[in-house]
């Protein structure tokens, strides 16, 4: 073992705060409030439900990835021992359905199919038994006739005339166009004194869920149905599969206290949740679907897979001028979050820098291979290994410092992205600031290392309404139990990020009680109010805001009676009216005082049973909503950050190793230190598993990996220490100036990865996860130029 | 296949269950005893979330059959806590946010205090070494390996004496 290996923990986290005020449990030392449940065992997710009478469903999936389905027939299988019932799509009301639900086309899935399928693992039918085996061995049994048709996998093919049509109405596989443009970017080309062109080639990547998807729906006689589901947003699933059962929405329970994992793929409705309710409801028996890993892997979406081309024109000392790209996507077979990760990826390929002229053309396309949909970083990832490894080749090819070159054209706090965004806070030039002392702190690498940067943004939370949705994005509701308890219930969905405890945290702090005063309900559409859910790193500050207003309004009402009951005493003192003082009284840490005397007060626990008294036993509720107005095209705020990773690389295997890093970050104001750390280390191993290890490759349209021996992730000995640079500005659109932490570190750090490989070799990888493979033929054809040119 | 009787010791209780030979030891813990802390995350032995300890060494409960656990002594994570007191490594997790989504924690507890077992002290590689077998999709490890390093230097341990 190497000394090296022996001191990887010792991290740093470092903070430069631009914030003055103290708070007593805001960005301070807590445990997750679910912690207790989550190391001991107690904690039942969807995977663990038991309900009586529940059947097991399995899934009959498509081994084709394009045919018709003449008929189907499972009366075999019905005959089978143990088997309890069977469903297939012709059974249910076949309504094709997306998360888009503003546009009809883009609703192109029909969960169960009825007729045709378009990619191999695409549910087929649905079969229930008294254990999950017997449901498998049933499935054999199902006769399903199909008729093959012609398929087509990649989008440069899909779009071609002649190829095969996936969906009757998309001519040529067109499924969703975007288009985003500022200034005049060709006027901006013939202002360049420098253009570079590449072409890039970007993978798709597996949520890789711990817990794969799962749900268990039980509808019961009095025409009621409940679901149990391993799911980012209970009430998307409630409002997405009412109507797909014939159902009033609010005659469908969602609950989903404890979710394995999310990023990204569990906010859609899967098939998990469909087979399990259109099954349950055709038998009414409570029915539970969980996906193996290879069918989570083959048949429940991923990040979406690009082919960038980008074109960039900059002035000789580095100043941006011009910016175009044309993206083509690879949708596989239905929409899902595609349409949005199309758009995200063009606004997001200009970040974090302001370009005079920009223009972005993203075609989805589709084939017949699994839907690509949104992945944390939600299109973000893939638009900036492309634009910045080609920054840091435009950087050499000019002889300037990348990094300075980053500084030159970062956005700043006011800047305006024409017609798309307003940024109110930006911490860029600091984050530079500290990843210029890293680096310089390194002093001279060995000689087989070197390091690779690279930077970044995202949005916290969009503003986007193609859900269609008459409620407010987020919302929250506040009441006070007689002993002081505070009971808040959220619609925000905690899926391991910690969102009930960030809530928890923002309602202790706003209302000036304890964190164990907080009591969180959240996951259960029966009892809490309905919110978009998490995804788009919109929880902290959309639902956020939405606890903080909720807080606000319990407070004024808890101080309302405080005023009065230290008004009454006054004046029975007789200081006569003289207390306009007393107009300032808050709580902190329990104690209802007089902010200019703060020793003058009482305890927040006395006045709480003085103002139910007061009335009339009613609890005090606060409550609060959050919807983004007026806030641009994208999101309310931007967070940045800068990603530095120092690697060696094997030059015979062509094998990376992670080395060190460091992230430099303004999320705004922490809102919960611990739970910070933990997504910015987290986003990074995810972020680095794209970059050089998780790599689906298909064939025919098969997944050739759909296992975790074959599809690599980074392990604990992979992972290198994570150091910390927190740059903690002030949003003022988030809850105490706080913006998104979870997903954005997911974006820079396959470029940074691959800029690294380019500062010890000197090659230009375009392509991503950078595969051994790759650097070897790389390094190969180098050498063969190199050597040309010494002849 | 012909049921048989089996007697698994899980967490110091023998329970006598009635197996058909081929079920796995994770699904004799889940489907029949009865403990969900295990969890289930691959069919290729990959993942690490049903991982035990057997003996006080860590095992994927989904690579055995539960007949071949009998006569020797099987730790999930629920027995790790006495009497409702936490164990330190359990403390430890809590104190560094070793977690996040949970799904995996059950097994990497298993993991790190087996490791503890066999090596009261290890190096932070060790401790990488020791919980290889497991993956967490949620916190990049990272908080795991201090968990374990705090824990292996004491940090937690005197509440527990007391």
């Amino acid at each position: 073992m190497t000394a090296k290996n022996t001191e990887k923990t010792k991290y740093t986290v470092s903070t430069t705060s631009l914030a003055k005020t103290k708070y007593t449990v805001l960005n301070t030392h807590v445990q997750n409030i679910d912690g207790i449940a989550k190391v001991t065992g107690r904690a039942q997710y969807t995977f663990d439900v038991k309900l009586p009478g529940m059947v097991y469903g399995k899934i009959l999936r498509s081994p084709y990835p394009h045919a018709n389905i003449r008929s189907i027939d499972y009366s075999k299988a019905l005959k089978h021992p143990g088997v309890v019932g069977a469903i297939i799509g012709k059974e249910t009301l076949g309504i094709k359905q997306g998360i888009w639900r503003r546009y009809q086309d883009l609703c192109d899935e029909q969960l169960l199919t009825v007729d045709r399928v378009r990619y191999i693992g695409e549910p087929v039918a649905v079969v229930g038994a008294l254990t999950e085996d017997i449901a498998e061995e049933a499935l054999n049994l199902i006769d399903v006739d199909y008729e093959v048709l012609p398929a087509v996998y990649e989008p440069g093919e899909a779009i071609k005339k002649g190829a095969p049509v996936i969906h009757d109405r998309f001519e040529r596989n067109i499924n969703v166009t975007r288009h985003i443009e500022w200034g005049d970017a060709d006027e901006g080309f013939k202002e360049a004194e420098y253009i570079r062109e590449d072409y890039f080639k970007c993978g798709g990547q597996a949520h890789m869920c711990m817990e794969t998807r799962a749900a268990v729906a039980s509808y019961t006689p009095d025409g009621k149905m409940t679901i149990y589901h391993s799911t980012q947003a209970p009430y998307y699933m409630q409002a997405l599969i009412a109507p797909l059962l014939g159902m009033r929405e609010s005659d469908v329970r969602l609950i989903s206290t404890y979710v394995g994992g999310g990023f990204g793929g569990k906010f859609e409705l899967d098939g998990a949740i469909f087979a399990a309710a259109v099954l349950s409801k055709k038998i009414c028996k409570p029915v539970k679907v969980v996906y193996s890993r290879e069918e989570d892997f083959i048949a429940s979406k991923r990040r979406t897979p690009m082919i960038y081309y980008v074109k960039t024109g900059v002035k000789k000392d580095g100043t941006f001028v011009a910016r175009e790209a044309k993206v083509y996507t690879n949708g596989g077979a239905y929409t899902g979050m595609g349409a949005t990760a199309l758009y995200l990826t063009g606004f997001f390929h200009s970040f974090p820098y302001v370009w005079p002229s920009y223009r972005y053309d993203g075609m989805r396309v589709y084939t017949n291979t699994l839907p690509s949909t949104s992945m944390r970083g939600f299109g973000a990832p893939q638009a900036l290994f492309c634009s910045e490894t080609q920054l840091e080749w435009i950087a050499k090819d000019l002889g300037i410092d990348p990094l300075e070159m980053r500084r030159k054209n970062a956005h700043y706090e006011g800047y305006e992205v024409p017609g798309q965004a307003r940024i109110a806070s930006c911490g860029m030039q600091q984050c530079l600031d500290e990843m210029q002392k890293w680096i310089k702190g390194k002093g001279k690498l060995p000689a087989n290392r070197a390091i690779g940067v690279s930077a970044a943004g995202f949005m916290s939370g969009g503003i986007f309404n193609w859900f269609d949705t008459p409620y407010s994005f987020s919302s929250a509701i506040v009441t006070i139990n007689q002993d002081g308890v505070v009971e808040l219930h959220v619609g925000a969905q905690d899926i391991g990020q910690g969102s009930n405890t960030t809530m928890a945290i923002i309602c202790a702090e706003t209302l000036g009680v304890k964190l164990e005063d907080i009591k969180v309900h959240s996951g259960d559409t029966d009892h809490c109010p309905p919110d978009l859910g998490a995804w788009g790193s919109r929880q902290t500050l959309m639902s956020g805001n939405a606890v903080k207003m909720a807080a606000e309004d319990a407070k004024k009402q808890i101080l309302e009676f405080a005023y009065a009951q230290a008004q009454s005493e006054a004046l029975s003192k007789g200081a006569e009216g003289k207390f306009n003082i007393i107009y300032d009284m808050d709580i902190k840490n329990g104690w209802v005082h007089n902010v200019a005397r703060p020793e003058r007060g009482r305890d927040y626990k006395d006045v709480i049973k003085v103002a139910l008294r007061g009335k009339d036993g009613q609890k005090i509720m606060g409550r609060g909503y959050y919807t983004p107005h007026r806030k641009g095209m994208i999101s309310p705020a931007y967070s940045y950050m800068l990603q530095g990773v120092e690697i060696e690389v094997d030059e015979e295997t062509g094998k990376i190793k992670l080395v060190d890093s460091l992230t430099a970050h303004d999320c705004g104001q922490p809102i919960n230190h611990l739970g910070l750390i933990g997504q910015l280390e987290g986003a990074f191993s995810m972020a680095a598993g794209y970059g050089y290890l998780e790599y689906m490759p298909y064939e025919e349209g098969k997944l050739m990996n759909p296992n975790l021996s074959d599809y690599k992730m980074v392990r604990a000995t992979e992972m290198p220490p994570a150091n910390i640079a927190e740059i903690d500005t002030i949003e003022p659109e988030g809850p105490y100036g706080a913006k998104e932490a979870g997903e954005g570190l997911t974006n820079p750090t396959a470029a940074a990865i691959s800029n690294a490989i380019f500062h010890r070799f000197g090659v230009q990888i375009k392509e991503c996860p950078i595969t051994p493979e790759m650097i070897l033929k790389a390094l190969k054809e180098k050498k063969e130029k190199d050597g040309g040119k010494k002849k | 296949m012909e049921k048989k009787l089996v007697r698994l010791d899980v967490n110091g209780q023998v329970h006598e269950l009635y197996l058909n030979p081929k079920t796995l030891l994770v699904e004799a813990i889940r489907d029949h005893i009865g403990l969900t802390g295990a969890k289930r995350g691959c069919e290729t032995v990959s993942c690490g979330c049903c991982t035990v300890m057997i003996d006080g060494m860590s095992i994927k409960s989904c690579s055995l059959l539960a007949i071949q656990t009998e006569g020797h002594k099987i730790t999930t994570v629920e027995g790790l806590e006495q009497n409702g007191k936490l164990a330190p490594i359990q403390k430890a997790f809590l104190d560094n946010g070793a977690y996040q989504c949970g799904f995996c924690t059950s097994g990497m507890l298993m993991s790190s205090q087996a490791l503890l077992n066999e090596n009261p002290h290890p190096t932070e590689w060790e401790i990488r070494e020791g919980i290889e077998g497991n993956i967490c999709r949620c916190t990049g490890y990272n908080s795991i390996v201090r968990a374990v390093d705090a824990c292996a230097k004491g940090k937690y341990n005197e509440e527990v004496r007391k």
